[in-house]
């Protein structure tokens, strides 16, 4: 499991780090700005979730619950 | 006359045209309060497992949760052109279960076998869409019939200069009164083992970070980073520990807790029909728990008004320090519990939802913007497996 981690937060560092990137005019966001492509959750993901905080023992970096608010984890 | 007349009118007619023809440029954005936007969800939760932590880390861990939310955006535009943004949610559940039952090692007699948890919010943001700046403050509150909680956030924002990239600060509390509901058979007052001052309190507070990024016309990202401070009471009281000896106490965990999440997401929209959304969070905290996680969805859009949206998603964990399966705990543990949500595990999450957002409105209805679906299977390899449906109504 060290292992894992050391090599996935590398592996996260390396990828950030390496993207180049270009300006994007108004006019060039059209599939940037569909509905879908949103960085963050559904609406509808609002109750997964919430049974993933109660049934898991790590929370937060999801714009999710960080632990606080509820008898969960 | 009359041709000095026509003249005149025709001067007077192209000079007209002129005027319309330039373009507005003030903007104008109207001031009145108005309803930008309401979401209804509403879900189905059902789960079941052998590992209740309500008997020790055996037992039945049988679970349904109903879940209904409203949430309402406004906004509107004050003298300066910034844009105010309310937010106004308010959600219920209504859950039953196993193992709550068993508090009272009765069937149907424990307080919580079955309870409603209420949860209203509110938040305000102030945007700035000249200068790219957003600042934003929030309230909540949370009641079940064992737990109490006040939340408060505020939050900032900031463009590029290009306005392809976006930092956000963020920080909450939440104060929180766990009512001290003991199992039966460990009881020593009166009143069902609620005493009069039987609640204690615990307190999150969390700062968020997060920055997001236009890479090119398809691909964009974000980072974002949590720490999360929890103090005061952080066990459930009503979750038993057996011991080897057979003995049956209150599970007990440290007082205090600090967690570190970093998440990554990335998402990339492939041809004209496909998304490849990707999410991975590397977990860590002072309990000795780490975990990763790994989500992918891939929305197909099988016109542009509907679409598809498979997804799986990966999660695994170690244990805390302090846990053990029943009858493992022994007298010198200062710290223990059998809570398997906090042992070692790894579970798969996996279903699709399927969304429909047409021009016209949903069944032509002009306000009925979209309805979104989704189901979910998980299982843990524990035993404990679970289902979830929603449904996402939107109306602008």
């Amino acid at each position: 499991m060290k292992i894992i981690t050391r090599i996935s937060l590398a592996a996260l560092i390396v990828s950030v780090t390496t993207i180049s990137c270009s300006t994007v005019k108004e006019y060039q966001k059209n599939k940037l700005n569909d509905a879908e492509m949103t960085l963050g959750n559904r609406t509808v993901e609002k109750t997964e979730l919430n049974f993933q905080s109660y049934r898991e023992g790590a929370s937060g970096a999801n714009a999710g619950k960080v632990g606080g608010g509820c008898g969960c984890n | 006359m009359k041709r000095i007349f026509l003249t005149a009118a025709a001067i007077f007619a192209l000079i007209q045209a002129h005027a319309q023809q330039t373009p507005d440029s003030t903007g104008f954005k109207s001031r009145k309060l108005k309803i930008e936007e309401i979401n209804l969800v509403s879900s189905y939760y059902s789960q079941d497992g052998n590992n209740a932590a309500v008997t020790g880390g055996i037992g039945s861990e049988k679970l349904t949760d109903i879940v209904n939310v409203i949430d309402v955006k406004l906004t509107r535009y004050d003298k300066k052109q910034r844009k105010h943004i309310f937010n106004i949610e308010a959600g219920i559940d209504h859950y039953t279960s196993a193992s709550s039952d068993m508090v009272d090692l009765k069937a149907n007699s424990s307080a919580s076998h079955a309870d409603n948890r209420f949860y209203p919010s509110l938040t305000w943001n102030i945007e700035n869409e000249t200068k790219g700046t957003s600042f934003g403050l929030g309230v909540s509150y949370s009641t079940e019939f064992d737990y109490q909680s006040i939340g408060a956030n505020i939050n900032f924002s900031k463009k590029t200069k290009n306005k392809s990239g976006e930092f956000t600060a963020r920080l909450q509390a939440y104060l929180d009164q766990v009512s001290l509901i003991a199992p039966e058979e460990l009881r020593t007052g009166g009143n069902n083992g609620v005493d009069e001052s039987g609640k204690a309190g615990r307190n999150t507070f969390a700062g968020s970070v997060s920055y997001s990024q236009i890479i090119n016309e398809r691909l964009q990202v974000i980072l974002l980073a949590d720490i999360v401070s929890q103090q005061g009471y952080l066990s459930l009281p009503f979750h038993r520990v057996y011991f080897n000896d057979g003995s049956v106490h209150q599970e007990r965990l440290p007082d205090n807790r600090l967690k570190f999440p970093l998440g990554f997401r990335a998402n990339y929209f492939w041809g004209d029909r496909f998304i490849i959304k990707t999410y991975y969070r590397f977990y860590i905290d002072d309990w000795g728990l780490t975990a990763h996680t790994a989500n992918i969805e891939v929305p197909v859009k099988i016109t542009p008004f509907l679409s598809v949206s498979p997804f799986y998603r990966f999660y695994d964990q170690s244990a805390i320090k302090y846990f053990g399966p029943w009858q493992k705990h022994t007298t010198a543990d200062q710290y223990y519990t059998s809570n398997y949500d906090l042992s070692k595990f790894s579970s798969n999450y996996l279903g699709a939802g399927i969304r429909f957002a047409p021009p016209k409105g949903v069944f032509n209805i002009r306000h009925f913007s979209m309805a979104e679906l989704r189901y979910g299977h998980y299982v843990k390899n524990i035993g404990m497996h679970s289902d979830i449906i929603s449904l996402n109504l939107k109306f602008k």
